[in-house]
């Protein structure tokens, strides 16, 4: 805290001029980022669109009510695949993710210089893709449906559970690796008997939260073809069926509300 | 020791039998009927693999120049998008954030934050923008809203957090000075979230800027709107070009964001 | 019994932890290892099972020659040396019995292992140890709802189902209080003699080791610098060991001590 004497009297302030100078900089720059990024963004907006926003709002909020309940009936099957897509997804991720965790961990890998840095490359091409783009590649690969969903749900996890797992497993205590080791122990008995044990709640957490984030996922996958409840909405769109978009959002909203407070439960009964 | 063998098995997880196995049966019943109805078209999928070969061998060698003009267009809205809704969305979030905070104000104010924050989380990126293009028309500034809300719904929630998590003492300290509730937020709670703050605001520019990439799918603007042109035109190896731009520059961001909120802390 | 020849450690950092360290342990005898931090105690006895790699020099266990041993012939080797650990390094989320059977990894396939399925033997000896050091009424809890004192009993009697012939003990009671220190040590001073096991013990508390062991060496950057039994540890000697400090407390103590505990 600088005291300034002027005379006789000590004056406080809270920084130094010094500092002072480099926070307001650091403001102004701040400001001049964002006027020039609005600019840059803005340049193609047509703002009587914007303006007119509200009175779009209003006109297909006036359609979008009351839901059309009716529907429902349509929706429990794509509820089912959004569900399995989902499910699905994350075991396969959790097959493929658990090995690749192994092969990227220090402490486990068999090679550091060349395995390792593969298995990392394969982590960070999944997690780099987000789900809708895997979807988007893979329906054109495989078709439109279930299956590309499925495939693309995996694809994404596969990385995210990879890097969550490794982690867990570098941070574990060697002392039982040691004890382990020194019973006479093969490598694969050490993973089995002292390194899965202490990963175990990490590795039941992290599978139980991707799973609640693929539900999300995969209530969206059915707009660029995916399978899954995504396709009505899809199609509730483009006919401009705003009444049933309503219910499908409502129907979206409590799949999600419920698998968030599942994951919840069984994250905290893991810990 | 008795002469009778003492056997020995591992405790199962589930004590109950019954339950043990009416899980066990219920698990294997789902696997098997999800995945019969999980139809796999393999005559398509054979025709899909000549053009996943093109898309690999895009991967290969990537075609940066025919779609150049696009792609770069294309970075920079995403760029901008990303930006810009990261600014907004924390000057938005640090009220709502207090709001939702229980420990400094009232409960209607807390109720209203609360709601609030829970739609946003709720909703895919991808629903609010497909609705906000409805409203705002195609183009960058339908994603820079979504990615705004989005922004709210995730700072606001961990900054109430925060909020709920500090320390007491200084508050007490100040309310019995005489402080009043701004005196309060500024002098005792501000100064305890604000490194964290920092913090997530990168992690979440970081998570914007991926996000934008998806947004432009369903024609919000930004690089995710060239790649699906690309891909639409059976363009694999522009498509792979964009692809490979996208997970450099995630790369990029996660790592310049990962130094700063080192630095940060 | 150990026979340790021409021992020499040097880590890749540069760092010389033990010199040209000849000894042998015969069976039935416990050996105290004593020497300040750093000196290379927990270096020589994890050299012994190979836990770290020796840079040169002989240890022959019997008739085998531990450091020329292959991967297959390491594991065969070490299942003839048991272990115990400071910190206990059992795995926590398995249970007492897990943790003993663990112990006999060494002796089962990986799929038997992988499900469990111990022979009815292993499974007579995991018993019959969890009875010698007493956690009969242990068996399926999970190691983490232990105390201190009952989980070193764990890692003993997971040493001991190994059948070994030799023990490593890496300071067995430098996380517990006095009265649990003295019952560990003599659990195992007790359970070497019954079974004829020669026994290696890193120990920090002078005095402990003087109450317990047969013969003691001293360790001093990385040489031995002492070897005989307890009685001719003077003053002079652990100020060769552990430098220059009034020792006469350290020394006194030990009949006061075995009064008390007797007591």
């Amino acid at each position: 805290m600088p005291v300034i004497t002027s005379g006789a009297t000590k004056i406080w302030r809270r920084r130094t001029t010094k500092a002072e100078w480099a926070r307001s900089g650091a403001w102004f720059a701040a400001v001049l980022v964002f006027v020039f990024t609005w600019q840059a963004m803005t340049q193609d907006t047509i703002w009587s669109f914007v303006w007119d926003a509200p009175t779009q709002a209003a006109d297909i909020g006036g359609r979008m009510l009351p839901p059309k309940w009716s529907y429902i009936h349509e929706l429990w099957r794509p509820l089912w695949d959004t569900l399995n897509m989902a499910t699905l997804g994350t075991a396969m991720a959790i097959v493929l993710a658990l090995p690749l965790a192994f092969l990227a961990a220090r402490n486990t890998t068999p090679s550091v210089a060349f395995v390792r840095p593969l298995a990392l490359l394969v982590i960070v091409a999944s997690r780099s893709v987000n789900a809708i783009i895997w979807a988007l590649l893979l329906v054109t690969l495989v078709g439109p449906g279930v299956f590309a969903g499925l495939l693309a749900i995996g694809l994404r996890s596969i990385g995210f559970l990879g890097k969550l797992i490794y982690e867990a497993i570098e941070e574990i205590s060697d002392e039982p690796i040691e004890a382990i080791r020194a019973t006479g122990a093969s490598r694969m008995q050490v993973l089995v008997w002292g390194v899965w044990p202490q990963i175990t709640p990490a590795f039941a957490g992290v599978s139980v939260f991707r799973w609640d984030i693929n539900i999300r996922e995969a209530t969206v996958l059915g707009l660029v073809g995916a399978g899954g409840i995504g396709m009505n909405l899809e199609s509730s769109m483009s006919t401009l069926a705003w009444n049933q978009v309503t219910l499908i959002l409502l129907v979206i909203l409590g799949t999600v509300v419920v698998s968030e407070y599942v994951s919840a439960r069984v994250r905290q009964a893991v810990s | 020791m008795t002469a009778a063998v003492r056997r020995w098995s591992p405790p199962p997880m589930i004590a109950n039998p019954a339950l043990r196995w009416a899980v066990y049966g219920g698990v294997v019943l789902y696997v098997v009927v999800s995945f019969g109805s999980v139809e796999v078209n393999w005559t398509r999928i054979a025709q899909g693999a000549e053009r996943a070969l093109r898309l690999l061998s895009g991967f290969l060698k990537p075609d940066f120049v025919s779609r150049g003009e696009d792609i770069w267009i294309g970075i920079q809205e995403s760029l901008t998008m990303a930006i810009t809704a990261t600014m907004v969305g924390i000057v938005i979030s640090i009220p709502f954030g207090i709001g939702a905070a229980r420990n400094v104000v009232p409960m209607p104010i807390y109720i209203f934050c609360r709601s609030v924050i829970a739609v946003s989380r709720s909703l895919h990126e991808v629903v609010v923008a497909i609705l906000l293009v409805a409203l705002v028309g195609f183009g960058t500034f339908a994603g820079f809203l979504t990615l705004a809300f989005a922004t709210i719904g995730f700072l606001s929630k961990l900054l109430a957090e925060d909020i709920e998590d500090i320390d007491h003492a200084p508050l007490e300290a100040l309310r019995a000075t005489g402080a009043g509730w701004w005196q309060v937020l500024v002098y005792a709670v501000l100064p305890q979230v604000a490194p964290r703050l920092i913090g997530l605001s990168m992690y979440r520019l970081d998570i914007n800027f991926r996000e934008s990439a998806v947004v432009g799918i369903v024609g919000a603007g930004g690089i995710g709107a060239t790649l699906n042109t690309a891909l639409s035109r059976y363009e694999y190896d522009s498509a792979a070009a964009v692809l490979v731009i996208i997970i450099v520059i995630v790369f990029g961001c996660e790592y310049v964001s990962g130094i700063i909120r080192q630095r940060a802390r | 019994m150990l026979r340790i020849e021409n021992l020499t450690k040097r880590y890749a950092t540069g760092d010389l932890a033990l010199e040209d360290v000849s000894l042998s342990v015969p069976s039935g005898q416990v050996m105290g290892l004593i020497g300040p931090s750093g000196a290379g105690k927990s270096t020589l006895i994890r050299c012994v099972n190979r836990l770290v790699e020796p840079s040169a020099g002989r240890v022959m266990l019997g008739d085998t020659d531990v450091v020329a041993a292959d991967r297959a012939g390491l594991s065969r080797v070490r299942r003839r040396m048991g272990m115990i650990f400071q910190e206990y390094a059992l795995v926590d989320r398995l249970t007492v019995m897990e943790n003993v059977l663990s112990g006999r990894l060494g002796y089962v396939g990986f799929w038997r292992s992988f499900f469990r399925r111990f022979p009815q033997a292993d499974i007579d000896r995991a018993f019959a140890v969890l009875d010698r050091v007493g956690l009969m009424d242990h068996v399926d809890k999970r190691a983490d709802a232990l105390s201190g004192g009952q989980r070193q009993r764990v890692g003993i009697a997971r040493a001991l189902v190994q059948e070994p012939e030799l023990l490593l003990v890496d300071e067995p009671t430098a996380s517990l209080d006095p009265k649990t220190s003295r019952q560990i040590m003599r659990l195992i001073v007790e359970v070497c003699a019954e079974r004829g096991l020669a026994a290696i013990v890193n120990i920090h508390d002078v005095a402990l080791a003087q109450q317990f062991v047969q013969r003691i060496v001293g360790l001093r950057k990385g040489q031995i610098v002492f070897d005989g039994p307890p009685d001719a540890l003077s003053a002079d000697v652990l100020t060769e060991i552990y430098g220059a400090e009034d020792w006469s407390a350290t020394i006194r103590k030990v009949d006061e001590e075995e009064e008390a505990v007797a007591a």
